[in-house]
């Protein structure tokens, strides 16, 4: 029957245009670009012409190179994510159990200065954090920091823009884990003799783990890659990896290098999130 | 049953009331400060749209409505902000024609490969957005394409594509089977089903991808510094003019976006509350 | 470690407790002492304000005013953690995250008991599933839900055990059996039960002790016996069970007993079944105390003529029947199938006779339909 039929192949149909294009454009790309990162400069030739080799020297070298924003990338990005799991846990806590009839317009209110563009919001950060903002004179003022402290240009700035910049990432998949906490179960915590903190720990919190795991990630992951905050709130020595790479594509001419780099990049990520979901347990990402 | 008439009713002491109230409210009131943290960069770029700034939006120098009724009076920002609607509009179709059909099939066949489908679906948004971009520009390069209008947006359709999945397959695992059930037993086949009973139910959903989507596509800025070449759009020509100072002309625009974004997803949720009480 | 002192025993007293939300008042000035040891039960439909009670008894809720004691021991505002009292939830409530074991050990591990394995195993034995212990609570069906969640309470050896409609979600045969069952459990381990119920059949089954409560108050207070025999308003004589209400006037006295006319035709009753303030008043009987006999058969007791049979409903142990009285209105009566007698027909002309003793009168300005709209499917009505 030509129902039948069609039965068992439309799901393979449906795929099908969505992931020629994935295949096209993502897969295609990064197969490519591992074949970039082995390519050798042309000798003599002019800056951008390579020709192909298996030089993976290039990895070697972009690494030892940049070690030190390698690492630096790493320590914004776990700092940056832990600082936004402390804002965001809260928040959705409160969005999914204390918000009654508010529910919705809280979510919306979460995403919604994402509708202003992330760069216009960096830079205010930038202003309101810098000479001229209300944030450092009454500091000064204050005597909580000393006159020549500036809150710009810091790696401070940095982290606090990444972690500002992921708050929505942070806490939509905690608030979807949170919300599908029965709540009767935690008043049996309580009506088991745990307190108010006791609950948190024994219950609660265990069963928000897959919002946690999956919030953690999509907050750390992009902003390992992130170049943008510490171009706007940083300075040279704040350089993450990202800003390497794009000036590898753009400044110096050096597209092995800048391949290298970013397969080591997505390389180190990858073998980070594969310890961490292990450790946490948990298989529901999608 | 005798009810104690001449016994005074026993009240609850202030103090106990007061910390019971505290402890019931603290995180609410830790949520009110969330939320005002979030919305202080948005505020002040609403407050410094009104700047008498000239070229350079940094100090305060007086209130002045010029900015909003001369929006695109900064050289180069309609433009930028064309480009970006136009990239953003075709992106968001793209995705989410693209997007839904992955959803529809992930979520509701089971298929030999379905959980590598799934796991494709989900590499994109696991790979840092620097990636991404890089190397899609390798790849067009290759073919000795330059970048430009195209090229962003099949870049941003690539990533925009598995919020898109993810966003409409969520709607359709909580659809309840019963309810197509009910049409095919009510003589609807198939496709009738589909088009009167699950393509208006997933609708929300699909809404909601679609709006993502647009949002991703329109703030993105890393995907789209590689693949756009001379093309600015908003988001580039923010970062471009930040070293010598955003035109407050910029704020306008990202003002009006904000309010704009905001309105049509209120109004949607109210739209889709009346609906539902309609019926 | 929580404060709770399982030394504080003895009767649970609430002294005029009410509760009002922004708009209505679920309690209203409800006082109630609950005997320690005792199986009580808190009956009445959905809305009535008897889950909004037990939760205030738990301490998830907090009166608006009034007071609670348990024993000497005020508990008005202590958290639920600091009461020795615990609940078995609706839904059940299990930790989806721990293994039975580890649920039915929750209570004792947070009051800083070390060695949980004895009391958990003995527990277990209790309700009869020690083989699940490593399970999860998603893998179990609902009776064994039911169960764990009645094991995980006890465990503790509270000074009261709360049930809120704990056998809601269960089918009709499973439902009978947790209820002899848990009347057992209750014997065998002497705490106070206090149940929470839509179900009349279940509240008699299982309490010793009823109270009926109908939009936040309680209407009457006493054995099923009590309640079903000498019902005292109009909702208590309907919710419990089906009651014929019939308006008459009381004309006079007959030595203990009452005369009562009731549309032209005289009856009498004792007087202490008498709660009516004047002479206006419904007469109350229970349908299986009609006996049906055809005209000129001769019988005793009250006697009500010029019935006639509407319907006839014959449901295997009894046959029901309408019978429709000269005044217009349906009286109910069940007789038993326990003679072989073949049962009467429609439209047959029938008397309608009882003892006088099961006379029960309520005042005349009660609501005749009061507790009889009740759906018995009720969803669950915490706000």
């Amino acid at each position: 029957m030509s129902s039948t039929l069609s039965k068992i192949k439309l799901p393979y149909l449906l795929l099908l245009p969505g992931f020629l294009f994935l295949f096209t454009f993502f897969i295609l790309p990064i197969v490519n670009l591992a074949q970039t990162s082995t390519q050798t400069p042309i000798a003599g030739g002019d800056t951008g012409q390579y020709e192909q080799s298996l030089r993976f020297a290039n990895y070697l070298n972009a690494f030892t190179e940049n070690k030190e924003q390698f690492g630096r990338s790493f320590l914004y990005a776990i700092s940056a994510t832990i600082l936004a799991l402390a804002i965001a846990y809260p928040l959705a806590y409160a969005i999914a159990f204390k918000a009654g009839k508010y529910k919705n317009l809280l979510l919306v209110l979460v995403i919604a200065p994402f509708f202003t563009s992330f760069l216009l919001r960096t830079v205010a950060w930038k202003q309101i954090l810098g000479e001229e903002g209300f944030v450092v004179p009454p500091l000064r003022t204050l005597g909580i920091i000393g006159d020549s402290t500036t809150l710009t240009s810091t790696s401070f700035a940095v982290i606090m823009g990444l972690t500002y910049n992921f708050l929505p990432f942070m806490t939509l998949p905690l608030y979807a884990s949170l919300e599908r906490i029965d709540p009767r179960t935690m008043e049996a915590s309580g009506d088991l003799y745990a307190n108010g903190l006791t609950t948190f720990r024994k219950v609660t919190l265990p069963l928000s783990m897959p919002g946690v795991v999956a919030g953690t990630l999509l907050t750390f992951i992009p902003a390992a890659g992130d170049y943008v905050n510490a171009a706007i709130l940083g300075n040279p020595n704040t350089k993450m990896i990202g800003n390497v790479i794009e000036s590898r594509y753009f400044k110096i001419v050096d597209y092995p290098t800048a391949a290298a780099l970013s397969f080591t990049l997505m390389a180190a990520i990858l073998i980070l999130v594969t310890l961490y979901i292990r450790k946490a347990g948990t298989e529901e990402l999608v | 049953m005798s009810k104690l008439k001449d016994a005074s009713i026993p009240t609850i002491p202030l103090q106990a009331r007061i910390s019971r109230w505290f402890g019931r409210n603290m995180i609410r009131i830790y949520a009110l400060f969330g939320f005002t943290y979030l919305f202080i960069p948005v505020a002040y770029t609403f407050a410094f749209s009104f700047n008498d700034s000239g070229k350079s939006n940094l100090i305060w120098k007086g209130f002045t409505l010029d900015n909003w009724q001369n929006p695109c009076g900064a050289p180069e920002i309609c433009n930028a902000l064309g480009n970006s609607i136009k990239i953003g509009f075709l992106a968001t179709v793209f995705s989410t024609i693209l997007g839904t059909m992955i959803a529809f099939a992930i979520g509701r066949y089971a298929f030999k490969g379905r959980s590598t489908s799934n796991l494709l679906i989900f590499l994109p948004m696991a790979t840092p957005e620097i990636v991404l971009g890089a190397s899609l520009l390798s790849l067009f390069l290759v073919f000795h394409i330059n970048p430009g209008f195209w090229p962003t947006v099949i870049a941003h359709v690539v990533f925009c594509m598995s919020f898109v999945v993810v966003t409409v397959k969520a709607r359709i695992a909580s659809l309840d089977p019963r309810l197509e059930q009910a049409a095919m037993d009510l003589y609807a086949n198939e496709f009738q089903t589909f088009r009167r009973v699950t393509l208006p139910l997933v609708a929300p959903g699909i809404a909601a991808a679609a709006l993502l989507a647009f949002s991703l596509s329109f703030d993105d800025f890393i995907i789209t510094n590689f693949n756009s070449g001379t093309l600015t759009t908003f988001p580039k020509f923010v970062y471009v003019s930040a070293a010598r100072g955003i035109p407050a002309q910029a704020n306008v625009i990202g003002s009006a976006m904000f309010f704009l974004a905001l309105f049509i997803v209120i109004a949607g949720q109210f739209i889709g509350r009346k609906a539902r009480v309609a019926k | 470690m929580a404060d709770v002192s399982t030394a504080t025993r003895g009767d649970l007293r609430l002294t005029r407790i009410t509760k009002t939300y922004a708009d209505f008042s679920a309690v209203n000035d409800l006082s109630l002492t609950i005997p320690e040891g005792s199986f009580f039960a808190l009956l009445g439909p959905s809305g009535c304000g008897k889950t909004t009670t037990l939760r205030m008894i738990a301490g998830l809720e907090e009166p608006t005013v009034g007071s609670i004691h348990l024993g000497t021991t005020d508990i008005t505002t202590k958290r639920p953690y600091q009461r020795p009292i615990n609940t078995v939830f609706q839904n059940y409530a299990l930790f989806p995250h721990l293994t039975i074991f580890e649920n039915i050990a929750f209570g004792l591990r947070r009051r800083g008991i070390k060695d949980v394995d004895a009391d958990v195993n003995k527990v277990l034995e209790l309700v009869e599933l020690p083989h699940l212990a490593q399970r999860k609570p998603t893998s179990l069906s609902g009776g064994q839900q039911q169960r764990i969640a009645l094991a995980r309470a006890i465990v503790n050896r509270p000074a009261l055990l709360l049930l809120d409609e704990p056998l809601g979600a269960l089918d009709l045969k499973l439902r009978r059996q947790m209820q002899i069952e848990l009347k057992w459990i209750q014997r065998e381990v002497g705490l106070t039960f206090v149940h929470v119920t839509h179900d009349q059949e279940e509240a008699m089954t299982m309490a010793d002790t009823i109270a009926v409560m109908n939009e936040g108050e309680i209407e009457q207070m006493g054995t099923p016996a009590d309640l079903y025999d000498n019902p005292k308003t109009a909702f208590v004589a309907n919710f419990l069970g089906q009651s014929n209400l019939i308006k008459g006037r009381i004309e006079g006295n007959d030595g203990d007993n009452l005369v009562v006319d009731l549309f032209g035709q005289k009856i009498s009753m004792p007087k202490n079944r008498s709660h009516a303030v004047d002479s206006s008043i419904y007469a109350g009987i229970r349908p299986e105390k009609f006996r049906i006999s055809l005209l000129g058969t001769p019988t005793r007791g009250n006697i009500l003529t010029g019935g006639r049979i509407e319907e006839v409903s014959y449901i295997g142990v009894s046959t029901q029947y309408q019978v429709i009285m000269p005044w217009g209105q349906e009286l109910m009566v069940f007789e038993q199938n326990d003679d072989g007698v073949p049962p009467f027909d429609k439209g047959d002309e029938v008397m309608i006779s009882w003892e006088p003793n099961f006379t029960f009168a309520l005042r005349g300005d009660e609501d005749a339909e009061a507790g009889t709209e009740v759906a018995p499917d009720d969803l669950d009505e915490d706000e």
